[in-house]
């Protein structure tokens, strides 16, 4: 047995002499759901990039928890004709090096944030069609071809970085840190690939002095993994807590909730184009005309939907039900709309008299990884609509497979499916950007309706949403947008379910600021 | 030998050309990566330019002839979401990942096999029946579980350990370790054990049942008669013989250890290449995950030599040589 003891001993003496890892008051460990694939602010316009960008650097505009458009390193902007901005710089801003900010630095990032090398999703969305002039060190004028009211919008999605350590910078150098130098709340000090980022304060901020001294950022993919390392002490705030813990979480005298509405709202689409659809049948199997282009079947399926059902037990409570794109408090939603009402006998009515009262079969397709409980929320949606006569069986699947089928998965790169689960948040905080990726006639030369999957096609909609990407004037650019609104979910062109609520959990002391973007900024934590 | 091993290595190629088949048109049949990829706000002309970019526009026997082409000049492909090689991404993971295999490979063979002659030795004693039907559990219980209760119970509970990730590293010959110090150390306990329990069983029963074979042998009751001491009998006599099939099937689950921790990885925000695969296929990062494989196939081809290799010094009446089939 001699070869028993030693390992025995070691492990003994290991257990005994663990320090016990405490971090400092004014340290803060994150555990994040997923990992930015990369350091360069400009490489990949996604979510975890992007919350980990915006610390470190600052934008023009800086959207704050509500995704309101604050000042940001421009002080103020305004439309001074049709096709041309005007931005006015902060002034007296110094990187994380000390050299100044300037307007050159932001021409360069015009140049550079559109075209990185290998990038797989670029900022070029938000800049093409715009052309930048310096005007003098403080100043500059950015043009479009056509009127454009969404520039303060596009101006808050990218970092702004330093010309001088940007010039020919690779997205290697932003992963070392050699070009990781900005003007934000944070500065970068290391990045372990699949294990950890770590930040500093940035003492010379120009905003308000952040709080923490240093932020390690550790991504904790596994939902009860992410639980148990805060439960245990080894990171003090975590995101995307999961829906089956927040019960037990909120009854722990050492832990605090931070709950917000996010701009996300879950919806179903339906197939508004193809006369025969193929996920719907008749009752014994045979084909039959597509009833969902029939906008009393749409207004049926609605009314057939419980959502304080779903919000209730589906979601626990965890989530706000939904009547419209967007939740309250957002730009261009309607006053109007209310969520439709749970009325089954209304909902039979309106079959009988589109001439399905016999019911029909339906498949409802949805992911089972994207969004807060998928899944389940599809299957509740298919049994409420089997009890309203609708025979609805479903099929879900892992994101990475259905987002392809759903969007083109038929002949001729068409949708695939029928009547589908999805999602959309809105990246730029006002209603425009679902009306114009999810309502407009899918339009691929004008890139309009890109995620139009029930390919609903509506003139006056159509006409309104372009007004509306056409007028300047705020007043009357929400007038366009909430009748676009109202029209197209009055005509059924999708079905709002719930808007999600975010939920993150933190030790006792530290609050979070809940972002309606989703994302977990470190510059938002506070301690109470 | 030298024959032996030719031949091996000329199937081996024949293998790897049919797995390098396999597994890119596998991999490159399911959903499409740029939907994971792309901002939702891009419009249609973003979505083509980033089609274009990936490649994906080509046919895929095209794609797979570019593929060929550059692997056979060691370029496995670009990451999608990293844009770094593949290869590269995989051998930056390596370490964590071999440092946490063959720190679990340890705990299993030091902890299994002693355990697993003890009760071969006494096969009716209480302890040798618990040790048994512990083995059944760890067998049994599913690693994820196995590894959640470990932090409930040793981070969330008492506080010994830390929960996830990996702790202080240092340099070791140029490769960042993290069993040189006590933060590193305390941080590896948890996942190698939790990634040991399987090994550790199987390694308990093999022991056992090795034991319980030899022990009847008559050799070992000769040198019982000639009158060496119970430990040299046990250490020598019997250890070294029950080892061949211990050290057989070690070999091979040490490639799937290396391989496919991934849940383990997972569970305990272990940054290594589980990890890394596991988020490659459900982002549908293509050559990453083609990278991984082809590299897990070559492993096991290098092990399974190894082990037979090794099996030969064990043994001495295993000779390698040209069998024919």
């Amino acid at each position: 047995m001699k070869l028993l003891k030693l390992p025995v001993a070691a492990l003994a003496a290991m257990l005994v002499a663990l320090p016990v890892s405490q971090a400092g008051a004014n340290e803060l460990t994150i555990g994040l759901a997923s990992e930015p694939s990369s350091i360069d602010p400009h490489f990949h316009n996604l979510g975890p990039n992007n919350a980990v960008a915006r610390v470190m650097f600052d934008r023009l505009i800086m959207p704050d928890d509500k995704q309101r458009l604050l000042p940001g390193l421009a002080v103020s902007w305004k439309a001074i004709d049709d096709l041309t901005w005007e931005f006015k710089l902060r002034q007296g801003v110094k990187f994380h090096d000390g050299s100044p900010f300037t307007a050159d630095d932001v021409v360069f990032t015009f140049q550079r944030a559109p075209d990185v090398e290998g990038s797989p999703s670029s900022f070029g969305t938000y800049l093409k069609g715009k052309t930048i002039t310096r005007i003098d060190d403080y100043t500059v004028h950015i043009k479009t071809e056509r009127p454009y009211p969404l520039m303060p919008n596009d101006m808050s999605t990218f970092s702004i970085v330093s010309r001088k350590h940007g010039e020919g910078a690779k997205t290697q150098d932003y992963n070392s840190g050699k070009a990781t130098v900005g003007t934000g709340a944070y500065k970068f000090v290391e990045y372990v690939p699949g294990d950890r980022i770590v930040l500093e304060r940035n003492e010379n901020y120009w905003g308000d002095k952040p709080e923490w001294t240093r932020v390690t950022l550790k991504a904790i993919k596994s939902g009860p993994s992410r639980v148990a390392a805060l439960l245990a002490g080894d990171v003090d705030l975590i995101e995307q807590t999961p829906t089956a813990d927040i019960e037990r979480l909120k009854n722990d005298a050492n832990l605090t909730l931070s709950q917000g509405i996010s701009n996300r709202v879950i919806y179903l689409h339906l197939d508004h184009d193809r006369d025969s659809s193929p996920f719907v049948k008749a009752k014994d199997g045979g084909d039959i005309k597509n009833p969902l282009k029939d906008q009393r079947v749409r207004m049926a399926i609605s009314h057939a939907i419980n959502r304080d059902a779903i919000v209730s037990r589906v979601m626990e409570g965890i989530a706000i039900k939904a009547g419209q794109l967007l939740p309250e408090g957002f730009f261009g939603r309607s006053p109007n709309l209310k969520p439709v009402e749970y009325d089954p006998a209304l909902a039979k009515r309106h079959l009988s008299e589109a001439g399905v009262g016999d019911g029909f079969k339906l498949t409802i397709h949805g992911p089972n990884d994207r969004y807060i409980n998928d899944a389940k929320i599809a299957e509740a949606v298919a049994q409420m609509l089997t009890r309203a006569g609708i025979q609805t069986d479903v099929v879900t699947m892992p994101r990475s497979v259905y987002f392809k089928r759903a969007s083109r998965g038929g002949p001729d790169g068409t949708p695939e499916f029928s009547f589908i689960l999805v999602g959309w948040g809105s990246g730029t905080g006002e209603a425009s950007s679902p009306l114009k990726s999810l309502i407009h006639t899918y339009d691929k030369s004008r890139g309009f309706g890109a995620s139009n999957r029930g390919r609903y096609s509506n003139a006056e909609v159509d006409k309104l949403i372009e007004d509306a990407l056409a007028t300047v004037d705020d007043a009357k650019r929400q007038d366009l947008l909430a009748r676009a609104t109202e029209i197209a979910i009055n005509d059924g062109a999708i079905i709002p379910l719930h808007y999600q609520v975010n939920t993150w959990a933190a030790r006792k002391g530290i609050k979070y600021r809940a972002r309606t973007d989703e994302a977990t900024v470190a510059t938002d934590v506070i301690s109470e | 030998m030298s024959v032996f091993i030719t031949r091996r290595i000329l199937q081996s190629l024949v293998v790897v050309f049919v797995m390098s088949l396999l597994v890119f048109f596998g991999v490159n049949i399911v959903g499409d990566p740029v939907d994971m990829l792309i901002n939702p706000e891009a419009d249609q002309e973003d979505i083509e330019a980033a089609i274009r970019a990936l490649g994906l526009d080509r046919p895929i026997h095209e794609q797979y002839w570019y593929f060929l082409v550059n692997a056979l000049k060691g370029d496995l492909g670009k990451s999608f979401i990293f844009a770094e090689p593949a290869l590269k991404l995989i051998l930056q993971r390596m370490p964590a990942t071999l440092e946490l295999a063959f720190a679990a490979m340890f705990l299993a063979v030091v902890i299994g096999i002693p355990l697993g002659v003890f009760a071969g030795l006494r096969p009716h004693s209480k302890v040798s029946k618990t040790i048994m039907a512990g083995s059944i559990l760890g067998f049994s219980l599913p690693t994820f579980w196995v590894g959640l209760m470990f932090i409930m119970i040793f981070a969330v509970m008492l506080g010994w350990l830390p929960s996830t990730g990996r702790g202080e590293t240092t340099s070791l010959l140029g490769i960042q370790v993290s069993f040189l110090t006590l933060d590193g150390l305390s941080h590896l306990l948890l996942p190698a054990l939790n990634l040991a329990l399987f090994k550790m069983s199987l390694v308990i029963r093999l022991a056992r049942a090795g034991t319980r074979e030899v022990a009847l042998q008559d050799y070992i009751k000769f040198a019982r008669a000639k009158g060496l001491s119970p430990s040299r009998v046990v250490l020598v006599h019997v250890m070294k013989n029950i080892l061949i099939p211990v050290v057989t099937v070690l070999g091979l689950e040490l490639g799937g250890v290396i391989a496919f921790a991934v849940v383990t990885e997972t569970v305990f925000a272990w940054p290594g290449m589980g990890k890394l695969l596991i988020d490659s296929i459900q982002l549908l990062d293509r050559p990453v995950v083609v990278a991984y494989l082809m590299i897990t196939v070559l492993m096991f081809i290098v092990i399974n030599l190894v082990v037979d290799i090794l099996y030969s010094i064990l043994d001495p009446r295993v000779r390698l040589k040209d069998v024919k089939s």
